[in-house]
C-alpha cells in the first residue's frame, strides 16, 4: 500500500524544466551555467566537502567515549538509514532542477524559498567561524617552520630566574595555545582588543579561500585535486610513523575496545545520528549546488553510496591514525610521570640508578611506605594512570592544538610532522569551505540580490570580504569563546531543521511519484524499496527524533562555557562559567534566525500574494520559456 | 714523637671529616644520574671519576675567584649508591677555613656548562641541589619566522589573484573583439553584397539556367 500523502502544489510543472527541456539543455551548450570538467572533479569536490575537520577531531572522540568498537554499530546503522538517503536526495534534486538551494526550493514551491534562505544563512555563519579555525591552523603552520618548535619551550620571566608562571603551572603547549595564539581573556564579555597576528592569519585564510573560489567551480575544481587527496596521503604517512612509535597500539586498543553496554545509552545513538548528519554536510545547500552542475544522466545513486562509504571509511581511518599518536603521547606522559616518581624515591632514599623500574615500583613503594611513611607523604608522589592520559582533551581544537602538538614535539624531526599535520588539517578544512562558499554564492545569484552584470570574481570577493569582516570578532581576545558559541548554536539546530524540511518538501510537496519518475529518467531505473522506505518514513522519523532530543538537551542544560583563567582553582584545567544574559540574544540570532527564516518567508510570501493582488502570478515569471535567451545570431 | 707524627698525619683527614659533613652550612649536595644520561656508555663512579669532579670544581673556583685552588681543596663526603655526595671547598690559603656558599654557587653557575661537559652530563643529570640551572632564553630572530612564511604565502596568493583577475579581463576583451569582428564581418559582407559588382558573388544560387530543370 503506497503512501499517497501529497500536499497540493499547483503550477509545479511551470516552474521546473520538463524532461524534454532537460534533454535539450543536455544536448545544447549549457549556457551560462558552469559545468564540471570531469566526473573526478565532482566526486573529489563532494568528498572534500563531506570529509572535513569533524572526521579527524570529532569522530575519534565520539568513538572512544561511546564504547569504542561498539560505536561502529549505531554509526553504521544510522549512516545507512539516514546519511545515504539524505545524500542521495540532495544529489538527485539538485541534478534534476539544476539550481542552487534557493532556486530548487523556490521551484518546488515559492513558499519554500525560506528553506534555501535558511541554508544560505547557515552556510554563511558556519563559513565565518570555520574559516577562523583555518586561520588558527595557518598560524600554527606558519610557526612550524622552525626548530625547536615554539610550543616546546616556555619563555623566561622578566628577571630570567625561571619560566613564566602561567607556563610553568600548565604546559608549554597550553601556554602557546591560550596565550601566544589566542591571548585569551577570562570571560566572553571581556573582549580585549584585536590581536594583530590573528587578523593577519584571518586575512591569509580568506585570501587563500578567495583565490580558490574566485571563479566558482572552474577554480575550485582544479584546487580539489590537491586539497581532497593530500589528507589521505598525510594520514597514511602518519599511520606508518605512528605505528613505529612506542605505545601506539595502546591508543588503538583504547579506541576500539568495545563496550557493548554503551549501546543501551540513548545519547550514544543521538551522537551517532548527529555525527552522521553533520559529517555529510547536509542542509548547507552546497551539495545541491554541486550536483546541479552535473549532466542530467549522471548516476547520482552510485555517487551517493560511494561518497557515503568514503566518508565512513575516512572517519574510521583517521580515528586509527589519531589514536595511534594519542597512544604514543599517553605512553610518553605515563613514562614521564613514572620517571618523576622513581626519581623522587631514588633521591629521597639514595637508591642507585635503575634499581627501581616500572615493574618493581609498586613493591618497593609498599615496602617503603611500611618502613618510613612520613617521608613518602612528604614526597607527594603522583598517581600515574594510563587511562587518564588516553582520555585527555581529545576532541575539537584541544585535540589538534594541544594534544597532538604535544605528541609532535616528542617525535624526532618535529617540524616536519608539524608541517605535515597542519597542511593536512588545512586541506581538510579548505575543501569543506569550498562547499560553504558555494552554499552562500549560489543562493545569492538565485535570489538576484546582486546586479547580473557583476562578474563572479566580484561576487565571491564580496562574500569573502563580508565574512572576513564578521570574522574579526574571533580575532578578539575572547574570540575562542565566541567561536564555541557559534559552533554550538549556529551549526547544530538550524541544520537539523533545514534537513527535516528538505525531506518533507521533496517527499510530500514535490511528490514521491514525480521524484521516482525523475530518477528513472535520470539514471535509468526507479529507486528500489530501500530508498522508498527511507525517504518516506525512516529518515524523516530519525531526523525528528534527533531534532527533538537535541533541542530538549540544549534547552534543559545550563548554559555554561569553559574559560582559561589563571586565578581559577582548577587551573590549568578550564573553569566553567555561566554565560551573561545578553548571550541569549546572540543564541537566538544564531540558531533562531535561520530556522525561523522558513516560516517567516512563507508568511511573507502569503502576505505578498494576498495584499498585492496582481494579474500575473509569480510563477509565470519563473517559467523556463521566460528564461530562454535570444542568441545573437537571431538579432539580424 | 711517633704519636705526634701520627697525630699530625691524621689531622687533615680528621679536619676534613669535620669540615665536610652532610647538611654542612657551606656545602652543596650533588646528585649524578650517569646511567640516565649515558645509557650503555655509562661509566662506573669510582675514585678516579671523583677525582675528575674535584678537579672540575677546583677549576671553577680558580676561574671565578682568580685564586689557585687545588684538588685537595675540594672535600667530598657521604657518598651513596645513588651517586650523591656532599662537597665543601676549603680556602687555598687556610685549609681549615671553608669558602662561603655564595662564592661556590656563583663559581659553579659561571662554569656550569664546562663542568657538565667534563663529566659528560647536563643540568638535569648533574644536579647541584639548591643551585638553579642557568636558563638560556630561546633564540629570537629579528623577524619571527612565521612572518616570513606568512609573507611568502600572501605573496603567492596575491600573485594568483592578480593573475586570475587579469586573465578574466583579457578574456573578456578578447571575446568583445571577436564579437565585434564577427559583427563587422557580417556588416561588411552585407555591405559588399549590396554594393554591387565589387561584392563577393554568392555562387550557391547561380546556376545560369533560366529554366528550372524538371
Amino acid at each position: 500500500m503506497k503512501l499517497k500523502l501529497k500536499l497540493p502544489n499547483p503550477g509545479l510543472d511551470d516552474r521546473i524544466p520538463s524532461h524534454g527541456d532537460l534533454e535539450r539543455m543536455e544536448k545544447d551548450e549549457a549556457g551560462d551555467r558552469p559545468q564540471w570538467d570531469n566526473k573526478a572533479q565532482y566526486l573529489l569536490t563532494c568528498v572534500g566537502f563531506c570529509v572535513g575537520l569533524g572526521n579527524v577531531w570529532r569522530f575519534p572522540y565520539l568513538c572512544q567515549s561511546h564504547g569504542g568498537g561498539a560505536f561502529m554499530i549505531p554509526f553504521l546503522i544510522l549512516l545507512v538509514l539516514e546519511g545515504i538517503p539524505l545524500l542521495h536526495l540532495e544529489f538527485a534534486i539538485g541534478q534534476r532542477l539544476r539550481k542552487g538551494s534557493v532556486g530548487v526550493w523556490r521551484s518546488i514551491n515559492p513558499y519554500l524559498a525560506g528553506v534555501g534562505i535558511a541554508s544560505m544563512l547557515v552556510s554563511f555563519l558556519v563559513g565565518v567561524y570555520y574559516n577562523t579555525i583555518m586561520a588558527w591552523i595557518m598560524w600554527y603552520l606558519f610557526n612550524s617552520f622552525q626548530d625547536p618548535l615554539p610550543w616546546s619551550q616556555c619563555p623566561l620571566n622578566a628577571n630570567r630566574t625561571g619560566y613564566v608562571e602561567e607556563c610553568a603551572r600548565s604546559t608549554t603547549v597550553d601556554y602557546f595555545w591560550y596565550r601566544e595564539t589566542l591571548n585569551t581573556s577570562t570571560a566572553i564579555d571581556e573582549s580585549g582588543g584585536l590581536q594583530w597576528w590573528m587578523v593577519l592569519s584571518l586575512i591569509a585564510a580568506w585570501t587563500v579561500l578567495y583565490v580558490c573560489c574566485i571563479r566558482g567551480i572552474e577554480t575550485t575544481g582544479k584546487a580539489v585535486y590537491i586539497t581532497s587527496t593530500l589528507p589521505y596521503l598525510v594520514l597514511t604517512i602518519f599511520l606508518v610513523r605512528g605505528l613505529t612509535l612506542k605505545g601506539s597500539t595502546e591508543g588503538i586498543k583504547y579506541l576500539f575496545t568495545p563496550d557493548v553496554d554503551e549501546l543501551m545509552n540513548p545519547s550514544t545513538w543521538l551522537d551517532a545520528g548527529a555525527q552522521v548528519f553533520y559529517s555529510f554536510s547536509l542542509a548547507f545547500g552546497g551539495l545541491i549546488s554541486f550536483s546541479s552542475y552535473n549532466s542530467v544522466h549522471n548516476n547520482c545513486e552510485q555517487d551517493a553510496v560511494l561518497i557515503s562509504i568514503i566518508n565512513g571509511c575516512t572517519s574510521v581511518y583517521s580515528a586509527t591514525v589519531i589514536y595511534s599518536i594519542i597512544g604514543f603521547r599517553a605512553t610518553q606522559k605515563y613514562d614521564e610521570c613514572f620517571g618523576d616518581n622513581i626519581l623522587k624515591l631514588m633521591n629521597a632514599f639514595n637508591y642507585p640508578e635503575n634499581n627501581i623500574t616500572q615493574s618493581n615500583y609498586n613493591e618497593i613503594l609498599t615496602h617503603l611506605n611500611n618502613t618510613s611513611p612520613d617521608v613518602i607523604q612528604g614526597l607527594s608522589l603522583q598517581i600515574c594512570d594510563m587511562q587518564t592520559f588516553l582520555s585527555q582533551g581529545v576532541e575539537g581544537t584541544g585535540l589538534a592544538f594541544i594534544v597532538f602538538t604535544e605528541a609532535i614535539i616528542e617525535m624526532p624531526i618535529s617540524p616536519l610532522w608539524a608541517v605535515l599535520f597542519f597542511i593536512m588539517l588545512f586541506c581538510l578544512g579548505l575543501s569543506t569551505m569550498f562547499g560553504s562558499i558555494e552554499g552562500v554564492i549560489a543562493p545569492l545569484l538565485d535570489l538576484k540580490l546582486l546586479p547580473r552584470s557583476w562578474p563572479k570574481e566580484v561576487i565571491s570577493g564580496l562574500t569573502c570580504f563580508a565574512s572576513l569582516a564578521l570574522g574579526l570578532i574571533f580575532a578578539l581576545r575572547s574570540g575562542n569563546y565566541w567561536l564555541a558559541l557559534f559552533d554550538n548554536f549556529a551549526g547544530s539546530i538550524p541544520l537539523l531543521v533545514i534537513g527535516f524540511f528538505e525531506m518533507i518538501s521533496v517527499v510530500y510537496i514535490y511528490g514521491m511519484d514525480r521524484f521516482n519518475k525523475d530518477l528513472e529518467f535520470m539514471i535509468g531505473h526507479k529507486p528500489n524499496i530501500f530508498w522508498q522506505a527511507t525517504w518516506r518514513v525512516i529518515s524523516p522519523l530519525i531526523m525528528i527524533f534527533i531534532l527533538i532530543f537535541y533541542f530538549v538537551t540544549q534547552v534543559t542544560k545550563e548554559l555554561t562555557y569553559l574559560v582559561w583563567d589563571q586565578e581559577a582553582e582548577s587551573f590549568p584545567t578550564l573553569a566553567e562559567r555561566y554565560y551573561p544574559q545578553w548571550v541569549y540574544v546572540m543564541i537566538f540570532i544564531l540558531a533562531g534566525v535561520p530556522s525561523l527564516a522558513i516560516p517567516v518567508f512563507a508568511l511573507y510570501k502569503l502576505i505578498q500574494r494576498k495584499c498585492c493582488k496582481k494579474d500575473y502570478d509569480d510563477s509565470t515569471v519563473d517559467t523556463i520559456s521566460a528564461k530562454i535567451q535570444m542568441s545573437d545570431k537571431m538579432k539580424l | 714523637m711517633l704519636g705526634r707524627i701520627v697525630f699530625f698525619l691524621c689531622l687533615p683527614s680528621v679536619l676534613a671529616a669535620q669540615l665536610c659533613k652532610p647538611n654542612a652550612a657551606e656545602g652543596f649536595k650533588v646528585r649524578l644520574s650517569i646511567k640516565t644520561a649515558l645509557g650503555d656508555k655509562a661509566y662506573e663512579w669510582n675514585r678516579n671519576q671523583r677525582f675528575l669532579f674535584q678537579a672540575a670544581i677546583a677549576f671553577a673556583m680558580s676561574h671565578h675567584l682568580e685564586l689557585e685552588f687545588n684538588v685537595s681543596n675540594i672535600l667530598v663526603c657521604d657518598e651513596t649508591p645513588r651517586v650523591s655526595f656532599w662537597f665543601v671547598v676549603t680556602s687555598p690559603g687556610d685549609p681549615s677555613r671553608l669558602v662561603g656558599k655564595e662564592s661556590v654557587e656563583l663559581a659553579v653557575r659561571e662554569s656550569r656548562s664546562r663542568i657538565n661537559n667534563i663529566l659528560l652530563l647536563n643540568d638535569a643529570t648533574l644536579e647541584f641541589v639548591g643551585v638553579l640551572p642557568t636558563l638560556t632564553a630561546p633564540v629570537k630572530p629579528a623577524t619571527p619566522s612565521w612572518l616570513i612564511v606568512f609573507g611568502v604565502v600572501i605573496g603567492m596568493v596575491g600573485a594568483g589573484i592578480v593573475f586570475l583577475l587579469v586573465s578574466t579581463v583579457v578574456q573578456k576583451k578578447r571575446k568583445k573583439n571577436e564579437v565585434a569582428e564577427e559583427e563587422d564581418d557580417d556588416e561588411e559582407a552585407q555591405m559588399k553584397r549590396t554594393a554591387g559588382n565589387e561584392g563577393i558573388y554568392n555562387t550557391s544560387f547561380s546556376e545560369y539556367d533560366r529554366n528550372t530543370q524538371m
